[in-house]
């Protein structure tokens, strides 16, 4: 790691003005991302801004018809267990017990989770080339080892993906990203928070230097989905691996019809895939195998695969079609159980 | 491009951290980079924390921090100021040899190099505490974040399985005697 000096902030405008201070700072919250990242070199900030002391970034605020405003710092385990989410958003407590461990969980916060890297094997080893990390010096992940990586919305750039479990429920349930900096907050719409790589693939969200995010809303509307539901993760192990394929599916029905349908991808792309062409064929339509299929293939399509990734194209069709089964029939998959039914 | 880094007058100084290790306060001159896991296998020899992977992979370091388990190797130490930490080394209870858990480990053969197993009592401590496994499947769900190389796992499984239904025959007994 590299030497580097440390500030305690107390409030959202020192970790602003500390941020304005020092360019290559860096905000710390719950450290399993950033200190293994320092370990590896691949981030050298001058600066660590801990912000875990900052009590107005600590707590979930009630709103107005049962929407959560979630605080940047409360943990992903107290938030996956809090009573109001497993009611009115289970969907999102199922994704954030999908990842990681419990010791991780403890420790890992919710701004920490949506602001957290690429797990790209080229991305960590600071001894080789790559754009996201260094602008400019070329992607071997493109020719060598990337079985984890992207399959749509990839780039010539940068054919990464976003890690994160806790960030495809989050899309699903169109959650609302709230940030403060120099000039003040903004409410950034979860579809708008991560950004497909383009030609910069270095910027993996939208929030501007100097930025910190305060938190996230989950919108009252979005409490409707809590009877059909599931977030199904494929890995390579049953427990403790990020996904090849994950998939976040959030229904309103109305008898056997679908009035609203939310479908979120993990680890296909460089942030969570939605596509709203592919939501809107259910509306108002009887949920059956054969939409399932159509919606599946209106999701995926112009998917793209390298050498070691292509079976996720159709790994992901077959994802999404259990997916929507499993959340039609108001049958989530189990975190525990993990026989895919 | 970023303009390159405007350098800071802020110093990379070891500041004054105090914290609560297994039940005794102390106050400790840490520098920003050191990680709690090296705090205390280096600067404090307590040994009995492993460094598995260093990188929150593997278990090894698990310790609790105010009573939740964490991956010591990706905690800062300067960033523990005012926290309770256990370790291996605290769990027992006063007058206890060992705590319950390590007992159950001894006594289910719930290892076998025994480098893992720190880190896996303490996690296992934190399940039973937080009160949520119920079943057989539930217990290794919850202790996927520990790694044993070994393959010791059906009998860590029992210890905990074991430590589990005591402490909650031992709640029965005291809701019945209030
Ligand atoms: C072995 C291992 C396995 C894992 N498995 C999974 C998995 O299966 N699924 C999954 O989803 N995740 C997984 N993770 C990742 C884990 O979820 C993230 O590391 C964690 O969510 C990051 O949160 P943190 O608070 O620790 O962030 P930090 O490490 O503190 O920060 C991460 C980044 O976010 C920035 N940041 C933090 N807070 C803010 C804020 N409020 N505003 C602006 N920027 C901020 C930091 O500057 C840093 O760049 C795994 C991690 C490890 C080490
Ligand atoms: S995929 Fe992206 S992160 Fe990985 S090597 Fe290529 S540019 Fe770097």
């Amino acid at each position: 790691m590299n030497r580097f000096s440390y500030l305690r902030a107390s409030d959202v405008g020192e970790v602003v003005s500390a941020l304005k201070d020092a360019p290559a700072a860096k905000i710390i919250a719950g450290g399993t991302n950033l200190v293994d990242l320092m370990k590896y070199n691949v981030e050298r900030p001058e600066r660590l801004i801990d912000i875990t002391h900052v009590e107005a970034l600590q707590e979930i605020i009630e709103g107005e018809n049962g929407s959560l405003r979630i605080g940047a710092l409360v943990s992903n385990s107290a938030l996956a267990y809090d009573a109001r989410v497993t009611e009115r958003f289970p969907l999102l407590s199922s994704a954030l017990l999908a990842g990681a461990t419990p010791q991780l969980r403890n420790a890992a916060t919710v701004g920490g989770n949506i602001n957290q890297r690429t797990r790209c094997y080229y991305f960590y080893d600071a001894g080789t080339p790559c754009n996201k990390r260094e602008p400019g010096t070329g992607c071997p992940a493109k020719t060598g080892l990337n079985r984890i990586h992207a399959i749509l919305g990839q780039s010539e750039a940068c054919i990464a993906t976003h890690p994160s479990d806790m960030c495809v429920a989050m899309a699903a349930l169109e959650a609302v990203v709230h940030v403060t900096g120099p000039d003040g907050e903004r409410d950034i719409p979860f579809a708008d928070y991560h950004r497909l790589p383009g030609d910069t693939p270095q910027k993996d969200n939208t929030l501007l230097d100097g930025e910190v995010v305060t938190g996230i809303t989950l919108p009252a509307s979005s409490t409707q989905f809590s009877a059909n539901y599931t977030y199904l993760k494929l890995r390579d192990r049953l427990s403790y691996a990020f996904a090849l394929v994950s998939v976040a599916v959030a229904l309103e029905k109305e008898g056997d019809t679908v009035k609203r349908a939310r479908i979120a991808l993990g680890g296909v792309a460089h942030k969570p895939w939605r596509r709203a062409e592919a939501e809107a064929l259910f509306e108002g339509k009887a949920a059956d195998s054969g939409l399932f299929a159509r919606v599946a293939d209106a999701l995926i399509d112009g998917a793209r695969g390298y050498e070691h990734n292509a079976f996720k194209i159709r790994m992901a069709r077959e994802a999404i079609i259990r997916a929507l089964e499993q959340a039609s029939a108001g049958t989530p998959q189990s975190n525990i159980d993990k026989h895919i039914v | 491009m970023a303009p390159p880094a405007k350098a800071t007058s802020a110093p990379f100084h070891a500041q004054t951290v105090s914290l609560t290790l297994n039940g005794e306060n102390k106050t400790l001159q840490v520098e920003p980079w050191t990680t709690l896991l090296d705090l205390l296998r280096h600067d404090l020899r307590l040994t009995g924390t492993k460094k598995g992977c260093d990188h929150g992979q593997c278990g090894a370091c698990t310790v609790l921090i105010d009573g939740e388990r964490m991956n010591s190797c990706l905690q800062l130490a300067i960033m523990q100021d005012g926290k309770a930490i256990t370790t291996v080394e605290g769990l027992a209870g006063e007058g206890e040899d060992l705590h319950p858990m390590q007992a159950a480990f001894i006594s289910h053969d719930a290892f076998q190099c025994g480098y893992c197993t720190p880190g896996q009592i303490c996690s296992a401590v934190a399940l039973v505490n937080e009160g949520r496994a119920k079943s057989r499947d539930d217990i290794r769900e919850m202790m996927s974040g520990n790694i044993c190389r070994c393959g010791a796992y059906p009998n860590i499984v029992d210890a905990i399985e074991e430590v589990l239904a005591e402490q909650q025959s031992g709640s029965r007994h005291l809701e019945a005697a209030e």
